[in-house]
């Protein structure tokens, strides 16, 4: 019993938890292990996946960023009209990255520059750049000139699908960049105590507007390959991202207070999500009942960690 | 006579460690009774099964003859026990008055009866002889006010049995003599007060009998304080004999390190100059709000200069952000660790090697074997205890985590300048005497180091020339052998008039 109780409450009980729920759902779900669903379900997480990942240094960092729902959906309208203007699909992506750095940068300045809560300013880009997809499209869609474009989400490699494949690169990088680099190490030490990780030398202004700068980049990524993949340029795209990828972090351990992160965690989380979405298509659950049971994931995922932390206080 | 608070044979354990073994002793009715140790004695463990937050594995608590089986901190408050803690537990944007009925306002059907509220409690303050208008919002008032306002909380829920906490670690000297003549009074209505404290003086400026705690045993009882001496106590609470725990040695000092010229800033409105020498060590004594942090947050460049320079070896250096000072050879141990010094809920290993990394990962890639080996170096170096580098820094000692911030600074590189504000506040004795034995040794290689102190004795005991400060302005500067606790102090002490209006000026401040 109490080895048990270790387990579920130690540093990796999520992941045993997910381990354990995986292996029930493998075997009680049909066409649930099948190559296809797999790959379905990885496509299905691929921009929570992607975003989640910047998420994780905002939210160590003792940030928040509520604008990626808007930034997703901008840089992918820029992507394509961009593309459709100039007839060159890098420039279109070059824009998008470009335009995504951007937000990024402006989220960044005003929040550490100009010390303005990250909550309320993002809260504020989120419904500006929301509003500037779509000012740019006149609220319409923006269909793709060259067939080109599509073949970013369509190509495969080694039967993988591409956007699998740049989800997996970027959990590489940025799980590599948050363990094993100073940018990470700091990022955690200024969400475990801003103050005095300044006073330690850490230039914490700096790190912060670079953190949200490559929150947008890695946005703009994410939105391109949505775009792709709906074939088209939605102003109205990933309304409501923000909250599922805030929830896939909190799901993976990170702490909203700053100072703990695991890249482990967040893809656990990631794939709760994805996983709990795809067994209710499986097994015809309506989509209005998802919500529910996503919703009571995240309360059953905090409860557990609050139970964590607990236990360990006391020790 | 009977015994109002007693333990008995209290055992307490945490997984890993025996935090309390077999602790009894008892305190008469209306004594007040010195409980003393160094961090991890196990003080703050017997206060929290005191107050009720933890219950004991073996052993009971008895009140005024009843046994306690309390198992919440409302249990020991309806016995008449509470604790006060360091960090007070008023709500800043409610007054006096609310703060002290919070929980049970008077009136009827959910309106407050104001007159009510502020009446009793006015009567109340007066009776205990504590001059605060209970209209007063508690954010407005000062430190020592503040902790008036908590006893007086106390008092009014008819506590028997008071714990206080360090109670004078943020008050002023006179802020605390206003507390001790409260104290007295309290004591004459036979309550119980357990004081905790780090400090000997007030040990023996106010208790009537004391206990010594060391490794969770108990090291001393002392019903009586007639016949003991400061020494005894310190022997007692270490264990070993410290004939000289400041251990001062003479040092020959090298050219000019540090020149700070004519620096002023918000905080800091009259300018100030300074210079240190290699291997000397200054110290920068005065009252609480006497501007010396203030200062050393310009020099380092952790608050915005308006004016003034600052020089290491004669060489003007860019101090205008911390990583600047660090690059230019000036760190700062800051004063108050928690919220300025360490990171909670990482390793000491991260916390150690904050800043010093930099300089061993190739693009920004981080090694994590010289990272191991440098924290394990000045583990051993520094004699930090704790059974591993990967422990989160928050479940150390103060003196422990002292230990990593300077293992921080000793691990960076072309370090000239240390700046060390409170180097011991809450350390306990022991390891008090091996930080000035790090300070010594890092000021016999050169460093030139600034220590900046409100214990007048530990500025004497450990610095080769004193600068006193006094409301923003350097007054006065002694050398070793001039060094005088009087004409210091007297420095020190803003005039007569100002005295008074010193608490609100603070209040200002903050």
């Amino acid at each position: 019993m109490t080895s048990l109780k270790k387990l579920l409450l130690g540093e990796q009980g999520l992941v045993v938890l997910f381990a354990v729920a995986f292996f029930i759902v493998s075997l009680t779900v049909p066409n649930f292990l099948t190559e296809r669903n797999m790959l379905g379900l990885l496509q299905s997480v691929v921009t929570i996946g992607i975003v989640a990942c910047t998420m994780m240094f905002c939210l160590a960092s003792r940030d928040f960023d509520l604008s990626v729902g808007s930034t997703v959906a901008f840089s992918g309208m820029v992507a394509v009209m961009a593309s459709n203007a100039t007839g060159s699909i890098p420039l279109g992506i070059l824009a998008a990255l470009a335009c995504g750095s951007a937000v990024g940068l402006v989220n960044g300045l005003v929040i550490a520059r100009f010390r303005i809560n990250a909550l309320i300013t993002t809260l504020a880009t989120m419904q500006i750049v929301r509003g500037l997809a779509l000012i740019s499209s006149d609220g319409r869609a923006v269909g793709i000139n060259d067939p080109g474009f599509y073949q970013l989400a369509l190509s495969r490699f080694l039967g993988v699908p591409t956007p699998i494949w740049v989800m997996l690169v970027a959990f590489i990088i940025f799980g590599f960049l948050l363990n094993r680099t100073v940018f990470g190490k700091n990022t955690l030490a200024i969400g475990g105590n801003p103050e005095a990780s300044r006073l330690a030398g850490v230039n914490v202004v700096n790190m912060r507007v670079w953190i949200f700068m490559l929150q947008g980049l890695v946005c703009a990524v994410a939105g391109i390959l949505l775009a792709s993949r709906i074939t088209s340029g939605q102003p109205n795209a990933a309304t409501g991202l923000e909250l599922s990828v805030i929830s896939a972090c909190v799901l993976g351990g990170v702490s909203l207070a700053g100072g703990r992160a695991a890249m482990s965690g967040v893809i656990v989380g990631v794939l709760i999500m994805g996983i709990a979405e795809n067994v209710m298509n499986l097994l015809n659950i309506q989509a209005f009942y998802q919500y529910v049971v996503r919703g009571l994931i995240l309360l059953l995922a905090v409860l557990l960690d609050n139970l964590r932390s607990s236990a360990a206080g006391r020790r | 006579m009977q015994d109002f608070l007693e333990f008995k044979t209290i055992s307490k354990g945490y997984p890993g460690v025996q935090a309390l073994a077999d602790i009894s002793f008892g305190v008469r009715k209306g004594a007040v009774h010195g409980l003393m140790g160094e961090n991890g004695a196990g003080k703050s463990t017997l206060i929290r099964l005191l107050s009720g937050d933890q219950s004991a594995d073996t052993g009971e608590i008895v009140i005024g003859g009843t046994v306690q089986h309390y198992r919440s901190v409302r249990d020991a408050f309806d016995a008449g026990v509470i604790v006060i803690h360091q960090e007070l537990q008023l709500v800043p944007e409610l007054s006096v008055a609310e703060n002290l009925w919070l929980g049970r306002f008077p009136g009827k059907a959910g309106v407050i009866d104001r007159r009510k509220l502020l009446d009793v409690v006015r009567q109340k303050l007066v009776e205990i002889g504590i001059d605060v208008d209970p209209a007063a919002k508690v954010a407005t008032l000062s430190l020592g006010a503040r902790q008036m306002v908590e006893i007086a909380k106390a008092i009014m829920a008819d506590a028997r049995v008071i714990a206080l906490d360090e109670p004078t670690s943020s008050l002023s000297s006179r802020e605390s003599e206003i507390l001790f003549a409260l104290i007295d009074r309290l004591r004459a209505q036979g309550v119980v007060i357990l004081y905790v404290s780090h400090r000997l003086d007030e040990i023996f400026r106010l208790c009537d009998s004391m206990t010594v705690l060391r490794d969770g045993k108990l090291a001393a009882h002392h019903p009586q304080m007639t016949d003991i001496t400061r020494d005894q106590i310190i022997s007692e609470m270490v264990g070993r004999e410290i004939s000289n725990i400041w251990g001062w040695r003479g040092r020959e000092f090298g050219p000019e390190r540090l020149k700070v010229e004519r620096i002023s800033g918000a905080k800091l409105g009259h300018p100030a100059s300074f210079s240190v020498r290699q291997g000397q060590i200054l110290g920068f004594f005065g009252l609480v709000g006497a501007g010396r942090s203030e200062l050393m947050r310009l020099v380092y460049g952790a608050d915005n200069r308006a004016q003034g320079s600052v020089l290491v070896d004669g060489t003007a250096v860019r101090a205008d952000s911390p990583s600047h000072s660090i690059r230019s050879g000036i760190v700062l141990c800051p004063e108050d660790r928690k919220f300025d010094g360490i990171v909670q809920g990482r390793s000491i290993e991260e916390n150690m090697t904050l800043s010093s990394r930099r300089h061993f990962s190739p693009f920004g890639i981080t090694q994590p074997k010289k990272e191991a080996e440098l924290a394990e170096t000045f583990i051993a170096k520094l004699r930090v205890r704790t059974p591993s580098r990967k422990q989160d820094i928050i479940n150390l000692s103060g003196g422990n985590q002292q230990k990593v911030i300077l293992g921080r600074w000793l691990s960076e590189q072309g370090v000239k300048v240390l700046i060390i504000d409170e180097p011991t506040r809450g350390i306990d004795v022991g390891a008090k005497s091996e930080i000035y034995e790090i300070l010594y040794d890092l000021a016999a290689q050169g460093m030139a180091i600034v220590v900046l102190s409100s214990e007048l004795p530990e500025v004497m005991g450990i610095t080769d020339h004193i600068m006193v400060m006094c409301q923003g302005r350097i007054v006065a500067d002694f050398e070793r052998d001039e060094f005088d606790e009087r004409r210091i102090l007297a420095a020190a002490l803003p005039d007569i008039t100002s005295v008074s209006e010193l608490p609100s000026e603070q209040v200002q401040q903050q």
